[in-house]
């Protein structure tokens, strides 16, 4: 499960790095998705596997027998929240550049 | 708390500034009331205290600020700080009568005395600290307004290039003094003045006594004005004169001296101090002075003399003996006195005259005889002629210059350097009242001078009386107060001294006239010399200011440039390879030096069904990363699958929350992005793109990259996750989300009650975000080519213009007309679920996240289902307000805490029973979430509407072509 999961971040990774480094700026979204599923995954990793722990306390606060580190959990989740933010920002931004420059090249002119 | 006098000296002038900025623009008389009762209230109340530090005492304010960092607001007076309170507040007062009659009515008089007014806080605020850091933070302020107020006239250049000079230069002595500062709180362990006054022995013992020593000099040389870096003074003097008067004669060059003195018994006596201070204070003596003779403006030659007098403080600080230090206390007074009326006298004549231009000015006696006698008794205190109170510091000073203090040349100099500064000066006095007053009137002045009224004449009355009294009975006037100066710095050391206008016949004596006499006697041969010389004669050529001005050059333009050949570039693609290649090594520098180990536990358990899950979430991802560029909708479509492997993932791993917001937020970028698709240019495989030996290499070295950057996350997450976790917080937040946050989801109580603050500085970015969004598409101009209605649209349309019988736009009011049914009878159900994920939040998963993202997933349906039009007319949907209300709730609810007195987001709860609901968890860090939740929904479907309604807006294209 482990060896799964950590090989998923680094293709996730990859693909991710690779698009941001192409030269569309839709490509460039798509990537910095992929990056940001990645990094939530990887720090979300960061409390390790645990299959059926969820961080939630029975009844009267009991504590159940396992439950996973809910300090990873709770900063990815807003990260989620903000990435969606952060995802709308920039289509904005590249759709305003593509509409003033007419290209969708991230320098907002076709290289050579 | 209380309200402590000392607080209210400290934030009087700062309140005062503020007011005068609200004044109107031509309420000079108002400003006037104002800054005078302010300063007048200041001094009064700096009166007041002085039976409190009479005694040695000191009195203090102090309030917790940092207390974890050692920073606190600590406000200390004793009687050094009383005496200089005294100068900063009485001289503010009378700048300020002189003020009135000085700025003219076309001048912005509100900026001026918002500039002053906070200058004398923060000069007040240096005086006070208690705290080296505080008095740091208050030393960059007097240098900000020193700023503010050389540059006061901003259309004239001069004042701009004096105003920059003076910060570059006092702003990085500053800095340095930070530097040094840090550094006695690393010795000592505590920025507070009174332990680091204790802790002499083990600073000077301590092996970073040299650097801090030099970081602290190099902030008090140059904000005194010391050479080497005194260049900057006589460029300060574009300032209007009473800035001129108050803060580059009286007070803010005294604070690097000030300081000095403050420090003196922590960091003086040690052969590096002798040396350093000494040579700094012996050659601004003498330069200054020499350089005061040849100068031809008028507050040039008294910035150049007050380079002198502060360098004569300078070296009598240097030489460590109490003696010395009393010298330089009272001199620092005497100094203000007849160089503050200097400045002012200054000001009366270029405002009578229009010019001060020495070579221009004559015979003004005949003219104004009061303001001429006045100028010619200051000057003679500044020359140190007897019965004035320079002649008796120069006196304490001439007796310290010879005592021997150590055995290096320095000292052996240190008499004759004196006598040669102290002739100087009196030389350049002569010139000033010469030139000045006496001779024969010129023919014609710019304007035709008069004395002026009586109150700009007073405060330089005022100053030159105290000039006589303090001259011919020290010991009643200053005595007690010089005393109780003095032994608020050394203690129990404070030695035995007379302040008396007659010792006999003594050593002192003798060199008070050889430099009287001499100083004439060079005056008689070369007074006509100098008032023709161009440039100083032997060292003209060395120009401070021009090596300043070199340096500047060479580093913010040609360096600049430099830098910005070899390594800038506009293009984005090198740039972001750079970011990720630096990411990658700051990544693999650590991992080369501590080695990659993996640890042991649950390497084995492989599940096959969760391989298989992610065997088509990457092909998914690998998918999307190649179809990007041709094919968006399916590298959307790709991007969406992984999204919900990575949702099925934090399910399987125990994060429902994770899954829950995760599922909602897909949903949403999945449209948010559709709705941009429109308007992105069409690609077709067949157009050209670069190609070629160099893209290829190009393509293989990007490839790398991400292969790189993949294999080492993989590693590195591999690593960690194999490793057994070390104690973290985890625990305790578990223990206590019930008891103290009175909810059973610890993740959701982390968020909305542990680390309330941190989702509230988060859900303000989530709201900034969206305003932004909505801004930027304001003036959305699409492209030419995407202006046209979309092709589905344009056939639709024309199939209903084809058929006689068909309305127009029923093709497309019937499009996707059962899934929008659908949707349109989901919306209840979408607006209980939101509910329900947000009111089981704090017990089970859900929260104000995912249910605002879920709630606004339900609008945006609606939008799909009904189109924009249909939508609006029928819901009031005002996202800026629900994002204004979520912010306000969400704060209103920290607030609350605060009034019971608690900190700030403490939470309370209790469970009640609601009617037909049942037991509802009730905490405050509910109506938190309420806040969380409302904002989220606004932000959300500020962001989607906004790019939906593109599509309904005529937009105008872009004109790309007048660009081009």
């Amino acid at each position: 499960m482990e060896l799964t999961l950590s090989i998923a971040i680094g293709v996730l990774t990859g693909s991710g790095v690779w698009l941001l480094l192409r030269p569309r700026t839709y490509q460039v979204i798509i990537g910095l998705s992929l990056l940001s599923y990645a990094v939530n995954l990887f720090i979300f990793s960061m409390g390790r596997l645990r299959v059926g722990a969820a961080p939630v306390l029975g009844a009267e606060g009991a504590l159940e027998a396992g439950y996973t580190d809910p300090v990873p959990q709770a900063l990815v989740l807003t990260a989620i929240v903000i990435g969606f933010a952060t995802t709308a920002l920039f289509l904005v931004v590249l759709l305003a550049a593509r509409g003033l420059t007419g290209s969708d090249h991230v320098d907002g002119r076709e290289s050579r | 708390m209380g309200l402590s006098p000392l607080l209210l000296i400290l934030a009087l002038p700062f309140m005062a500034g503020l007011v005068a900025v609200m004044l109107r623009s031509d309420s000079r008389t108002v400003a006037t009331w104002l800054a005078g009762s302010t300063t007048l209230a200041c001094l009064v109340l700096t009166i007041i205290l002085y039976p409190s530090v009479r005694d040695g005492g000191s009195v203090r304010h102090r309030i917790e600020w940092i207390p974890s960092l050692g920073l606190d607001f600590t406000l200390r007076m004793d009687g050094f700080a009383w005496i200089f309170a005294l100068l900063v507040s009485g001289i503010g007062f009378l700048v300020v009568i002189y003020t009135r009659y000085y700025i003219s009515p076309e001048d912005p008089v509100r900026r001026f005395y918002l500039f002053f007014l906070a200058f004398m806080g923060s000069m007040l605020g240096v005086v006070l600290s208690g705290n080296l850091i505080l008095l740091v933070v208050f030393w960059e302020l007097t240098s900000i307004f020193s700023f503010l107020l050389i540059g006061y006239w901003h259309q004239n250049p001069a004042a701009r290039d004096g105003a920059r000079m003076a910060l570059t230069v006092t702003a990085m002595g500053g800095l340095a003094l930070l530097g040094g500062v840090l550094l006695i709180g690393h010795i000592v362990g505590s920025y507070d003045l009174d332990v680091v006054l204790r802790s002499g022995e083990a600073i000077r013992a301590h092996e970073l006594y040299v650097p801090t020593l030099l970081l602290i000099l190099l902030g008090a040389f140059t904000k005194s004005a010391q050479f080497p870096f005194h260049f900057w003074l006589p460029n300060a003097m574009a300032a209007p004169t009473p800035v001129s008067a108050y803060l580059h004669s009286a007070t803010m060059v005294k604070v690097g001296v000030f300081l000095m003195a403050r420090l003196w018994p922590v960091l003086s006596g040690t052969p590096e101090w002798f040396t350093i201070v000494g040579l700094a204070g012996m050659a601004s003596l003498v330069l200054g002075a020499y350089l005061a003779m040849f100068q031809q403006d008028l507050k040039g030659l008294l910035a150049y003399s007050t380079i002198s007098h502060l360098g004569l403080i300078t070296l009598l600080l240097s030489l460590g003996s109490p003696l010395g230090l009393v010298a330089a206390i009272f001199h620092m007074l005497n100094h203000a006195t007849f160089k503050a009326s200097l400045f002012m006298a200054a000001g009366i004549i270029d405002h009578e005259t229009g010019t001060r231009d020495l070579r221009r000015l004559s015979g003004l006696f005949r003219y104004m005889p009061i303001t001429g006698t006045l100028a010619t008794v200051a000057s003679a205190a500044m020359a140190g002629v007897p019965l004035l109170n320079g002649f008796l510091s120069k006196e304490m000073f001439f007796a310290e210059a010879v005592a021997t203090h150590a055995d290096s040349w320095v000292d052996r100099v240190a008499p004759y350097a004196a006598v040669l500064g102290s002739a100087l000066a009196v030389t350049y006095s002569m010139r000033l009242i010469h030139s000045i007053f006496l001779g024969a009137p010129p023919e014609s002045f710019p304007r035709e001078p008069h004395e002026p009224p009586f109150w700009m004449r007073f405060p330089v009355m005022f100053l030159v009386i105290a000039c006589l009294v303090v001259g011919i009975v020290p010991g009643l006037t200053i005595g007690p107060f010089l005393h109780v100066a003095v032994s608020s710095v050394l203690g129990a050391e404070t030695p035995e001294y007379s302040l008396a206008l007659w010792h006999g016949f003594t050593v002192p004596l003798a060199m008070s006239f050889v430099a009287l006499i001499g100083g004439a006697l060079l005056y008689l041969v070369a007074g006509n010399y100098l008032e023709h010389a161009d440039r100083p004669w032997l060292i003209g050529r060395i120009d401070g200011y021009r090596i300043f001005e070199r340096v500047m050059v060479a580093i913010s333009w040609r360096g600049a440039r430099l830098i910005e050949e070899i390594a800038g570039t506009r293009r984005l693609q090198p740039q972001l390879r750079l970011l990720v290649a630096a990411a990658i090594a700051a990544a693999a520098v650590p991992l080369f030096l501590s080695g990659l180990g993996f640890g042991q536990i649950a390497a084995g358990t492989t599940d096959f069904a969760f391989a298989g899950l992610w065997a088509v979430g990457m092909a998914c991802a690998v998918a999307a990363a190649h179809q990007a560029k041709f094919h968006r909708l399916a590298a959307l479509v790709l991007l969406g699958g992984t999204g919900l492997v990575t949702c099925v993932t934090f399910v399987w791993l125990s994060a429902p929350d994770l899954a829950a917001t995760q599922l909602v937020v897909e949903i949403v970028t999945t449209v948010l992005i559709l709705l941009g698709l429109r308007w992105l240019p069409k690609r077709s495989q067949d157009l050209a793109e670069p190609s070629g030996m160099l893209a290829r290499l190009r393509r293989w070295r990007d490839l790398s990259l991400s292969v790189v950057a993949g294999l080492g996350m993989s590693a590195v997450a591999y690593a960690i996750m194999t490793r057994t976790p070390p104690e973290s917080i985890a625990d305790f937040f578990v223990e206590k989300a019930y008891s103290e946050g009175g909810g059973r989801n610890v993740v959701n109580v982390i968020l909305v009650d542990f680390r309330g603050f941190d989702t509230l500085g988060e859900i303000t970015v989530l709201g900034i975000v969206a305003v932004t969004v909505f801004a930027l598409l304001r003036r959305f101009r699409p492209a030419p080519d995407s202006i046209e209605l979309p092709e589905q649209q344009l056939i639709q349309r024309s199939f209903d213009e084809a058929e006689p019988d068909r309305k127009p736009g029923a093709t497309e009011a019937d499009y996707l007309f059962v899934p929008s049914v659908i949707m349109q009878w989901m919306f209840p159900v979408t607006i209980v679920l939101a509910a329900y994920l947000l009111l089981r939040g704090h017990d089970a998963p859900g929260g104000g996240f995912a249910a605002g993202v879920a709630m606004a997933a339900g609008f945006i349906l609606q939008y799909m289902a009904a189109g924009t039009i249909w939508i609006e007319s029928r819901l009031r949907i005002l996202p800026v307000v629900w994002i204004g209300g979520g912010l306000l709730l969400a704060a209103l609810t920290g607030l609350a805490s605060l009034l019971l007195g608690d900190a700030f987001l403490t939470s309370y709860f209790r469970y009640a029973d609601l009617p037909f609901v049942g037991k509802v968890p009730l905490a405050s860090a509910a109506m938190f979430d309420l806040g969380v939740f409302t904002l989220v929904v606004g932000a959300t479907v500020l962001m989607l509407i906004a790019i939906a309604h593109q599509s309904i807006r005529r937009p105008r294209a872009a004109r790309i072509e007048e660009r081009q």
